[in-house]
């Protein structure tokens, strides 16, 4: 499947369901959904309506039952799961809610994680974490771990962990959740950063409409596992 | 991944859960050095038979006949055609140019009558004479030796056996199985002093005409007469038991250097029969041939054969023993694996812990673009590295528990049996490569399960909010 040249993502009748017990839960139910490059674009929806699942499937953690994925000209069905793991450290970055950082490594390990799997040599390291940890102001805090940081200080860094193999993707699973509201503009405003600065497209899930408005450029709603309503967000994309 | 990352990232992973990883390791460890402790005990004993049946001079020497006497003494071999070739001293010669013998010697058996200088004639004691060839120096029964060896093959001294010097002493004699062992005293009484042998000469020269044989025999320099000798020997040494035993019959309680004593031209028990029937020249009853190790008697025995000769060795025997000895040590070390397929259990549990405890960790990784195979190579890192390290371990206290048993039983031995120390034990540089190695693939074999079930994780299910 071809996409213009300037889309990034595309899915085409997506469909992932799950077995619970006897019953089947359609978790996406056909979702036909598409993103130009640089767009940011919020995922909403009530809980179980399919958001975070749609968003692991575009992240290459899960596999679609049928229908088509194509991220940056690539079709994820046809990828086997080496070149799947492959395209989770070069196209995509992720941010979740609850950070998921390593709890035992450093700041400084944490955001070397992504370059080690990617093979970057061992010189050129230091200069990328450096670089990105200062995009998150973090620079000064390389050798602390998780646990001696705040909730917004983590999720920086798990910002620029993300960052570290500059991903074409950001995609971001209710990213301010565990956040309160301040640290979660500061937060957001890091992405619209990144976003603007760096032409990343950002697909973010959030069930806090007002954030949606304020920063997405496109708000998509999705309820039971079905794409219910595209909304353009001038407010988002004028700011 | 690269391979000093995924050994990294396995040391920081072993290093965080450091107390269950070490007993684990210890655990391999030990499991090591059972397997190393048993399978060196059985090399040990190994090495220590072999080396006693080395110096007991039998397993590196071939015994040589002229064919005749073999096939007459022994009816069931299949008869061998051709005329024997006679075991001269052209045959020593060429006995002696075969490649990797050291050394040819005659086994020279003779009787004699001896006594002290000092004592009265009726105070002898008869006896069968041996000899000795200078390798001797390093048989085991020198261990236990009193006094010095021969100054050289050609001089006129002897060694006694303990229970025939007790008889020159005038002692009380020992039961066979008691300790024959002389107190330095004894011995210094016999030592330098002179032992009158009164011996049977093969005299050269004609003998007196036979009544029905007119003419003579003059032409027969096979025939001699016998001729009684005197020769006064230096006594040089005692030894408890009989050195070079070998092929010998009989008690040999007093041992010539072997040259002095062929020189001494004395009758031996195989001169009858070269009475019978004339030979040009002299003859050997039989001769030994010594290799410089076992292990080439075979083909110098196989040498020997062409050249015509009937060879014998007990190069069988030993190879049964050596086959006997293989066994033993694969049982030891079946024995001794079974603590390592313990220990290998104790690595799939702390690898299954471990998969529970980095779940997360473990979806993290995948959601960063790590591989199932990344992730089952961490693992196999770290289950490789607690058996590289419990290998080491396991062959420092294999080794040490060795020396610890080998001293207690050298000291329980000399207590109460008074032996000398000896090794039992033997860690070869083989053993320790083979040790580690295999504990380390125990490892990885142990590793597999659990790598592949951490690489098998759903990263979605791992990643889901709990």
């Amino acid at each position: 499947m071809q996409t213009n040249g300037d889309e990034a993502v595309r899915t085409v009748s997506l469909v992932r369901h799950y077995k619970l017990g006897r019953s089947i839960i359609r978790a996406v139910d056909g979702v036909s959904l598409a993103a130009g490059r640089g767009e940011f674009i919020a995922l909403l929806g009530a809980s179980g309506s399919g958001k975070s699942t749609l968003l692991n499937l575009l992240a290459g953690l899960d596999r679609a039952d049928s229908g088509a994925i194509v991220v940056e000209g690539k079709d994820l069905a046809t990828l086997n799961s080496l070149e799947l793991a492959r395209y989770r450290r070069h196209t995509v970055g992720m941010v979740f809610q609850s950070f998921n950082l390593v709890p035992n490594m450093t700041l400084y390990e944490n955001v070397e994680l992504p370059m080690r799997l990617a093979e970057v040599r061992r010189r050129d390291r230091k200069a990328r974490a450096r670089e990105a940890l200062e995009k998150v102001g973090l620079s000064e805090r390389m050798k602390h771990r998780p646990s001696e940081m705040s909730g917004g200080e983590q999720q920086r860094a798990a910002l620029a962990r993300a960052l570290v193999n500059e991903p074409k993707l950001l995609l971001a699973d209710e990213p301010t959740g565990n956040l309160d509201s301040k640290t979660g503009t500061e937060i957001m405003d890091l992405i619209q950063g990144l976003n603007r600065s760096l032409g990343m497209t950002v697909i973010m899930v959030t069930h806090e409409r007002p954030l949606a408005e304020r920063y997405a450029h496109r708000m998509v709603f999705l309820s039971d596992g079905k794409l219910l309503q595209e909304v353009e967000n001038k407010k988002g994309a004028a700011k | 991944m690269k391979l000093y990352d995924m050994v990294e990232l396995a040391g920081r992973n072993l290093r965080e859960a450091g107390l269950r990883n070490s007993l684990t390791t210890l655990g391999i460890g030990v499991g090591v050095a059972s397997l190393v402790a048993m399978v060196s005990l059985g090399l040990g004993l190994e090495r220590l038979f072999s080396k006693q049946l080395g110096r007991s001079g039998l397993f590196d020497s071939v015994f040589v006949t002229a064919r005749q006497e073999t096939r007459a003494l022994r009816p069931g071999q299949p008869a061998e055609t051709g005329p024997p070739k006679p075991l001269d001293d052209s045959a020593r010669k060429a006995l002696g140019e075969i490649p990797d013998v050291v050394e040819v010697y005659s086994n020279f058996t003779a009787v004699g009558e001896f006594r002290l200088e000092a004592a009265k004639p009726e105070d002898s004691h008869f006896s069968i004479i041996g000899g000795l060839p200078p390798s001797a120096r390093g048989s085991e029964a020198f261990d236990e030796f009193q006094g010095q060896f021969y100054s050289s093959d050609n001089s006129a001294e002897v060694i006694l056996l303990a229970q025939f010097a007790r008889a020159l002493l005038g002692l009380p004699q020992q039961p066979q199985s008691a300790d024959q062992k002389l107190t330095q005293e004894q011995v210094n009484q016999l030592l330098g002093k002179n032992l009158i042998l009164r011996y049977a000469e093969r005299s050269a020269g004609p003998p007196p005409p036979a009544a029905g044989d007119p003419a003579g025999s003059s032409s027969d320099t096979s025939a001699f007469n016998v001729v009684r000798r005197e020769q006064a020997l230096k006594i040089v040494g005692v030894v408890t038991n009989e050195p070079y035993r070998g092929m010998r019959q009989g008690m040999t309680s007093v041992l010539l250097p072997v040259s002095f004593a062929e020189s001494l031209n004395m009758v031996q028990p195989g001169d009858v029969r070269s009475l019978i029937s004339p030979t040009q020249g002299k003859r050997y009853n039989s001769l030994t041939v010594r290799v410089a190790r076992s292990k080439q008697v075979p083909q110098v025995e196989e040498q020997i054969k062409k050249l015509g000769f009937t060879a014998f060795s007990l190069m069988d025997a030993s190879r049964g023993l050596a086959l006997a000895f293989k066994i033993l040590d694969t049982f030891l070390g079946i024995f001794g694996s079974l603590a390592l397929v313990v220990a290998s259990l104790g690595i799939v549990n702390t690898l299954v812990m471990a998969i529970l405890e980095r779940r997360r960790e473990i979806g993290i990784m995948k959601a960063l673009g790590a591989s199932d195979g990344d992730v089952k190579r961490i693992f196999f890192v770290e289950a490789g590295t607690m058996g590289v390290l419990g290998g080491s371990l396991g062959v420092g206290m294999g080794w040490l528990i060795g020396r610890i048993i080998n001293f207690g039983a050298n000291q329980y031995l000399q207590r109460n049996l008074d032996a000398k120390p000896q090794d039992f034990w033997y860690v070869s540089l083989w053993l320790v490569i083979f040790a580690v190695l295999f504990s380390v693939l125990v490892s990885l074999f142990a590793g597999l399960y659990p790598a592949s079930r951490a690489a098998r994780l759903d990263p979605v299910q791992a990643l889901r909010h709990d």
